[in-house]
């Protein structure tokens, strides 16, 4: 009896992930064919939508991205000095800190720290929608809730991301060249020169192809969790942290999947 | 009665419609005839599903079993392209107004003009005042929700829920949480609107005042069962004492409350 109550939990357990994930990729599609069908059932996406989404994911986050991969670069080269110094190669403090904040550090703090702020944002606005029955007031006006809030918020993030991740990279590189030139003496010359001369375009695009994964993740599970919100405003608080949570941890699992791909391709 | 009800049209029936919710029956085999131009309430203490019901009537929830049909279509049946079609003839007013709260009061009514028309948009202002105008509030274009009472929400919903001249408008709670004038005026509205837009509505509430004023036929729901339909006298003398209780608001009856909530805590 004991065995069969433990089976039950567990397939209970089991059905309700499947469930979730039906749900997560039912989503998905839903954008994807409002998206891409969308224009041609005359449903195209509202550009004045997506614009105003864009100012506010991304013009609006440009200062807290700035911060953290700035504050990032300094650490990283204060960090990097103290090692390279014994060996004698501090000019390589450049290099180090432009290919990791590149490759790496520049798309995953930008996209967690946009996950904490937009990926929030699109869960709370959605699930209060929600629970105020905004909703179902859409749906009955013949408006489709993902073709209205979703889509807009999913093509902004997508180009939005991208961008911050880019400035995200250069004002890690700008922490690094703030330590490496007024702290470790180097020539500011040969600063920006090391800094770029092991940094290929591979790098940025290995960096910028995660973030438009990234950008996906967040929008996404922000507006399934929106969507998925129950109750009142304890269930969007509670919402809002799964959202965040979520996020995060598909970040860093995509991340390193994405690098694992690249990691072996070049094996 | 009957004789007269023979000759109209019937609008949207309902045939043995049952639904159940995590397990429990909310509805119940519910069979209800809505004529074309009446005002059909459907009164039932909370949670005897008449809400529930009033959602499977716009389209917004499917049953279990059981159909729902508007003039000759079966709403349990056809496509999703139909449905988005007849929803566009359905309006809705929800018991929290539900007025998406960051566009103003002139945007809310305009947006399923704005989604569903290619209409000029000095056209959907004219129609936008002309609608706040029949419902009393003009002059409040430019107000954000957060900025109207409770009653004034109501009336601009109203307004957003006959913005594409419906052929039906169904009424969640409409008098739910107003003071007793207000309540009256709400139910002048309700008249006025069915009487000058010739609407088909179907009214959910608990409000006996409100019943009894603007109901052409009444059903009482109990349990997810019709217990009795008929127009308000019939209703006002009926024999069931289920019926009789709940218009007078008795507190010994067959109507238990605290039985009910015992029972199903047990459950």
């Amino acid at each position: 009896m004991n065995v069969l109550k433990k089976c039950e939990i567990i397939g209970k357990v089991i059905l309700s992930w499947v469930q979730i994930a039906h749900d997560f990729l039912l989503l998905a599609g839903q954008t994807l064919y409002w998206i891409v069908i969308g224009p041609f059932k005359k449903k195209p996406v509202k550009a004045p939508a997506v614009f105003e989404q864009m100012v506010f994911m991304g013009i609006k986050s440009v200062v807290i991205v700035f911060f953290v991969t700035f504050f990032t670069g300094v650490v990283l080269a204060m960090q990097s000095a103290h090692q390279l110094k014994q060996m004698g190669a501090v000019i390589y403090v450049a290099s180090l800190v432009s290919i990791s904040i590149c490759r790496e550090l520049g798309p995953v703090l930008t996209a967690l720290v946009i996950a904490g702020r937009i990926g929030a944002a699109i869960t709370a606005e959605i699930g209060s929608m929600k629970v105020n029955e905004q909703l179902e007031a859409l749906d009955t006006m013949g408006i489709n809730p993902v073709r209205f809030l979703v889509v807009p918020k999913l093509i902004a993030l997508f180009f939005m991301l991208p961008c911050l991740t880019v400035i995200g990279d250069l004002s890690g590189m700008m922490g690094g060249y703030l330590v490496g030139v007024h702290n470790l003496n180097i020539n500011s010359h040969l600063y920006v020169q090391t800094a770029f001369k092991f940094l290929t375009l591979k790098d940025i695009y290995t960096g910028l192809s995660k973030s438009l994964i990234f950008a996906l993740i967040i929008a996404l599970v922000g507006a399934y969790q929106g969507i998925h919100t129950k109750g009142g405003a304890v269930g969007v608080g509670k919402a809002t942290t799964i959202s965040v949570v979520t996020s995060f941890i598909m970040i860093i699992v995509a991340d390193c999947i994405v690098t694992g791909i690249y990691y072996f391709q070049n094996m | 009665m009957t004789q007269m009800n023979a000759d109209r049209k019937i609008a949207i029936s309902v045939k043995n419609l049952e639904k159940y919710f995590e397990g429990r029956k909310v509805l119940d085999g519910v069979t209800l005839d809505i004529y074309q131009g009446e005002t059909f309430v459907i009164m039932g203490g909370t949670g005897c599903g008449k809400s529930t019901l009033l959602r499977h009537m716009s389209g917004a929830i499917q049953p279990d079993s059981g159909q729902v049909v508007f003039y000759d279509k079966d709403l349990t049946k056809i496509s999703e392209e139909e449905h988005e079609q007849i929803k566009r003839r359905f309006g809705m007013s929800f018991q929290s107004s539900a007025l998406l709260d960051y566009l103003t009061v002139e945007e809310n009514v305009a947006l399923p003009l704005l989604e569903h028309t290619d209409l000029d948009p000095k056209i959907i202002n004219i129609i936008v005042t002309m609608k706040l105008s029949l419902v009393g509030m003009q002059g409040y274009e430019h107000l954000m929700p957060s900025m109207l009472s409770g009653g004034m929400k109501k009336r601009v919903g109203l307004a957003r829920a006959i913005a594409m001249d419906p052929e039906v408008v169904f009424y969640d709670e409409p008098t739910a949480g107003l003071d007793p004038v207000v309540c009256a005026v709400v139910d002048k509205l309700i008249l006025d609107l069915s009487k000058k837009l010739l609407l088909t509505s179907v009214v959910v509430t608990h409000n006996m005042e409100s019943v009894f004023r603007i109901a052409d036929r009444v059903a009482m729901l109990h349990e997810g069962r019709v217990l009795e339909v008929g127009p308000p006298e019939q209703i006002k003398n009926s024999s069931n004492a289920i019926v009789q209780q709940f218009i007078n608001g008795d507190l010994v009856g067959p109507i238990n409350i605290m039985e009910k909530n015992r029972r199903e805590i047990l459950n």
